[in-house]
This record gives structure tokens, sequence and C-alpha cells, in this order.
């Protein structure tokens, strides 16, 4: 191959895109921190935890440079670093965050704030198993706890994902239709620390795409003086909680459209679903996160073995595509749900337990697995999503019931 | 024992690159640069517009335990998310590492290793369970310490590596040496650094 001049970028067309791109070496953290760069938000309070801490060293390493204009509040807590970002925004301006695993239990109360008072925040999670026992590594423990606090979930599959996830993030979060948090993750040091090629969008683009953030109402627009939580009765608390309901069904939708115009420029789709070899697919296994892109080399070798296996990997898990999901898996002999977390006394995993009832509901019945994998960090190979496949076929031959959850990797 | 390496080497390690892929696994220990070779490495994958994965197996790391990491080097985009298990490359940083860690675990028919070491391979390492591999040595730590006058033997391992394998060119590899190196370090320490790399791309043992 012929090098290419000795610079640290190389530009690059992209086949379907209609922007260049430039090609960088960056882990998901500096990939989040790069998109944060070019977003330049208004503030970001944060409280540094591994593995999320790579955003916020470099992030204030571009402040500290004065590559963004960016209020950057190095709090005491991640409590208080969520509870900045709420009175930011509500004042009027667009605010971040970053965390992880304890930190993001700690800004627990926060986020129900935050998403009861409709305010488009944007945090950047790094996925890391919970204490105890202690244990630094990903797992998605720690954000599908959070999963009913009313944020829309993004997750990423890798860096460059974490980029675009980063970025879509501002735009779904401030549609005017939508008005939620949007929290994007990525799985701690599979992602976060893996240095892949990610293609950067042009400063100028970014600009254009995240645009200026024109809040409905501020609490410093002193022309239209608005109250942020007040304390409301049970005459009206129930239709406020309906109306973040709505919103974020709602956002489907915006994800979808923001998605679109995304892939208009850059050439890559981000849609809330996306699907891998699953047109004639027979068995089809339902993924989250970094394991996705493995779960495809394992599929290409049972396809190639004669398995017509494919893919339905959950890009946005809240909300939750239910309706395309069951279009796609409608019709399938068998589906297994790959969760990356635990769910003690659950029937099932998170991700299981809303396939299961999105399908019951669209009244699509097939045999549907559960396997538990990645806890505490705990890597998956190829082999094991090749062996969940083979269990399943097996199972459906002799007709033998799916309803145990199996756990991958297992010593 | 020591001589250039020959044509017939070379074609000996062709099986580095499977389908356009090469695997690299690193041992070494905190402190000696392990995942930055690996990041560098990656970065003149960048620079030759090829595809690329750096990672570090992260544990509770402090200066002199054991580290491992993968790189991952393509001509398509990488889907793989898990530790390289059966490597088409080991690099030794540190050979004290030889009597506890397998380093040659599941390392791949045909696959190329590389030890910091002054001894020859067949001294150190096993020939008869590496008799489908290439084997080398260069002594990495004399090297730096002669250049560098610190036991950071990462940059003098790229240049045996990559003299052994190309599996990325070797001007790329030293542009981006000096790209990185010169963002954090005094020109004297950027140039010591080129001539350990030169210094051990030309003194590998076979």
């Amino acid at each position: 191959m012929k090098p290419l001049p000795s610079d640290s970028t190389i530009e690059m067309k992209d086949a379907i895109g209609t922007v260049k791109s430039t090609a960088k070496s960056l882990s998901g953290g500096f990939a989040v921190a790069e998109a944060m760069r070019q977003t330049n938000p208004d503030v970001v309070a944060c409280y540094p935890i591994t593995p999320s801490t790579l955003v916020v060293e470099k992030f204030s390493e571009l402040v500290a440079n004065g590559e963004v204009d960016t209020e950057f509040v190095a709090v005491e807590s991640e409590h208080s670093a969520l509870s900045a970002c709420l009175a930011a925004t509500a004042a009027g301006v667009r605010s971040q965050t970053a965390s992880s695993s304890q930190g993001l239990a700690y800004m627990w109360e926060v986020l129900y704030a935050v998403s009861g008072l409709r305010l488009p925040v944007v945090l950047h999670c790094a996925n890391r198993a919970l204490s105890a026992p202690i244990n630094i590594h990903g797992d998605h423990t720690d954000t599908m706890g959070a999963r009913d606090s009313g944020w829309i979930q993004l997750y990423a599959e890798n860096p460059q994902e974490a980029y675009d996830n980063a970025l879509a993030a501002v735009r779904i979060a401030e549609h005017p239709d939508v008005l939620l948090p949007v929290l994007g993750s990525q799985d701690g040091y599979t992602v976060t620390h893996s240095v892949e090629r990610v293609d950067v969008l042009p400063d100028k683009e970014v600009k254009k795409f995240v645009g200026q953030y024109t809040p409905k109402s501020a609490l410093l627009d002193i022309e239209n003086p608005v109250t942020f939580g007040p304390l409301v009765s049970p005459k009206h608390a129930f239709e406020l909680k309906l109306q973040g309901i709505e919103a974020m069904s709602r956002a489907e939708d915006v994800i979808d459209s923001i998605g679109e115009e995304f892939a208009f420029l850059t050439g890559r789709p981000l849609d809330s679903v996306e699907l891998y070899r699953m047109e004639d697919a027979e068995l089809v296994m339902v993924v989250i996160g970094s394991v996705a892109g493995t779960a495809r080399v394992a599929i290409d070798r049972l396809r190639s073995d004669g398995t017509k296996a494919g893919l339905l990997k959950i890009r946005s898990y809240r909300p939750f595509p239910s309706t395309r999901i069951c279009e796609v898996l409608g019709g399938k002999k068998a589906v297994a749900v790959l969760d990356r977390a635990l769910s003690p006394g659950a029937p099932y995993s998170p991700l299981y337990t809303d396939i299961c009832a999105a399908l019951y509901s669209h009244g699509v019945i097939l045999p549907l697995a559960s396997f538990v994998h990645g806890i505490g960090g705990r890597d998956t190979y190829p082999k094991q999503i090749i062996e969940a496949f083979q269990r399943i076929e097996e199972k459906l031959k002799v007709g033998e019931s799916m309803n145990q959850t199996e756990y991958l990797g297992i010593t | 024992m020591m001589r250039q390496h020959t044509v017939n080497d070379i074609k000996k390690c062709s099986m580095v690159e499977q389908n356009g892929l090469a695997e690299i696994r690193w041992h070494g220990r905190g402190g000696q640069g392990v995942v930055t070779a690996g990041e560098i490495m990656a970065e003149a994958a960048l620079d030759e517009g090829r595809y690329f994965q750096a990672f570090p197996e992260f544990g509770a790391e402090r200066t002199g335990a054991p580290v491992r990491a993968y790189t991952r080097i393509s001509d398509e985009p990488i889907d793989l998310h898990c530790p390289v298990s059966e490597p088409s490359v080991v690099v030794v940083l540190d050979p004290t590492l030889l009597p506890s860690i397998d380093v040659y675990h599941g390392l791949s028919n045909g696959g190329v290793v590389i030890i910091n070491s002054p001894k020859s391979p067949s001294e150190i390492a096993p020939q008869q369970r590496l008799k489908n591999h290439l084997v080398a040595t260069v002594d990495a730590t004399s090297i730096a310490m002669n250049t560098l006058k610190r036991n950071i033997p990462n940059t003098a391992m790229l240049g045996g590596l990559l003299s052994v394998t190309p599996i990325v060119g070797k001007d790329t590899c030293l542009n981006v040496i000096v790209r990185r190196l010169s963002m954090r370090f005094p020109q004297h320490i950027v140039e010591a650094n080129k001539t350990a790399f030169e210094q051990a791309f030309s003194s590998v043992q076979l």
C-alpha cells in the first residue's frame, strides 16, 4: 500500500457522505472529547471517574488551551456535576457532562430532575460495573439502572459511533418535539480506551449541524420570567409525567430523521436499530454495545458453515423502537437476546424483558432465548457467540424450552 | 550470532497477515511504553490508509507490573472487540516475563516472535514449540540505555519488529514516533528514540 503524506490525519472522501471527513486515530473517550470540542458547549461540569476520565481529562485540556470557550466547572461530586448542568441549561445554555458507574449512580436523583424539567442536557457515559465487588471494567448495569429515569439512551459500538452519537445527541435532546436529556454511552475500556480510526467531520460542518441552542424558556430570559421546578400537586403531576412519555415517543422519529441528516453528511447511517444479514436470517441475536462487531464476525463464520444467522443491534435503547424491532424479528425461527446487565430477582435481564414485551404486545410469538455476557468486563469472543447460536439451534431441533437465562464465558 | 535476515525469513513470516489482518500482542511491564508502542503502530497504519485497533488490557497498573496490549491492523474496518487470542505477532519488551507468563500462548502458525534480549533466539525461546514460527531477538534494553539513558525499550522494539516483519513501513513508523514524541519531549529525546529505532532495526538476531 502506498504510504500517504506523513501528516497526523489523512483526507478521505466517504463513499456516500457529502462532506469530506478527516481520519484520525482516537480512543472512544477522546472521540467524544473531539465531538465536544467541535460542539463547544457553553457549560461542562464534571467529576472524573474511570473509565469516563479520558473524556474529562481531554476536554479540560482543550479548555485550558483555549480551544473551546466552554465554562468548565470542576465540581466536587457527580451529584454536583449534573446539578450544575441542570442549572446551566435551565438558565438557558447548552451543557454537557460525563460519568461512569458509581458516578452515574450518584447522579441518580438529579437524573430524574433533569428529565422532569425537560432540560436537553447531554451526558457522555462510559459503561462500567457497579460495586461491589469493586470493578472498573465495562458492563451495562449502570445505565440499565437509569433506563426509567426519562433520559434518551444511545449505545455506541465503537469510537466512531461514540463520536457520531455525541453529535447527534445534541440535536435530538434540543429538538422542539423532544426536549429531553440524552445519555450516550460506550463500553468502558473496550471502546473508551480502544484507539481506532475515527472519521471526524470538519469543524464548520459540525457547527452547522449542531446549530445554536435557543431555549424555549430560560431562567435568565428576564423579559419572559418562568419558574422551574415548583411543587406540583397530584392534580397536575401525572399529566406532566405523561408529557415526558409523549416526548419520548416522539423522539423515535426525531432520532431517525436526525440519523438520516447525519448520514447525508457522513455516509454513516445512525438508525435506532442496525441490521446485519437479517433478510434471510432464521436465527437472530439481539445485542447492544461493543459486542455487536464481535457478533458480526461470529455470524459470518456461522453463515459460511450454513447457519442462517443474523444480527439486530439496538442503538437507541430509550426510546425503545418496539415496532421496528417487531417488524424485523417477526417470522424468525428463534431469537437470542444478549444482555450485558443483571437484574436480580427479575424474570430476565433488561434487554430481554423489553424485547419480550415488545414482541408479545405486537402479537409476535417466537422462541426467545436469554443470554448474559460481559459482566464486570469479562471479554466475549466470537466462539461464545457461535456456541450460543448453536445451543438455540439444538434446542429448536429437540423442542427444548429456552426459558432459562444462560451466562456466556463463565469459568 | 548476529546476521541480517534473508528474503526467505521474510517469506516465512508472510503468515503475519491473514486476510489482510495482522494481530499483535505486546508483553511488557508498566513504564516500558507498551501501550504507546501499540498506539504508534496504529497511527502508522492510519498514515498508510489502513484500519487499526490498539488497546491495553487494564488491570491495577503500576510501574513494573506485567502489562499486555493488543494491536490489530487491517485493510478492512475491524469489527472484533475482544482481546487478541491468536496473535500472528508477539512482542516481548521484557524477557524477565518469560518464566512466569506464557507469552507464546495461541500464537498462530507461521507467526513472528520478537523478544528484547541480548541472547540469540535459540538460547532464549523454546525451539521445538516455535518450529513453525520466526523467532527474533534484539537487545532493546542496551540500545535504550545507550541512547535514551533509560530502560524504555519501546521504540527500539518497534525498530526490531519492523525489520523482521514490515507490517507498516519503517519510514511511516519513524514519522509517527517523531510526531508523537515532539509534542511532549525536547528534540534530543526525539533524536535518541530515532537512533534507538534505527539501531534495533539493523541489529536483530534471527
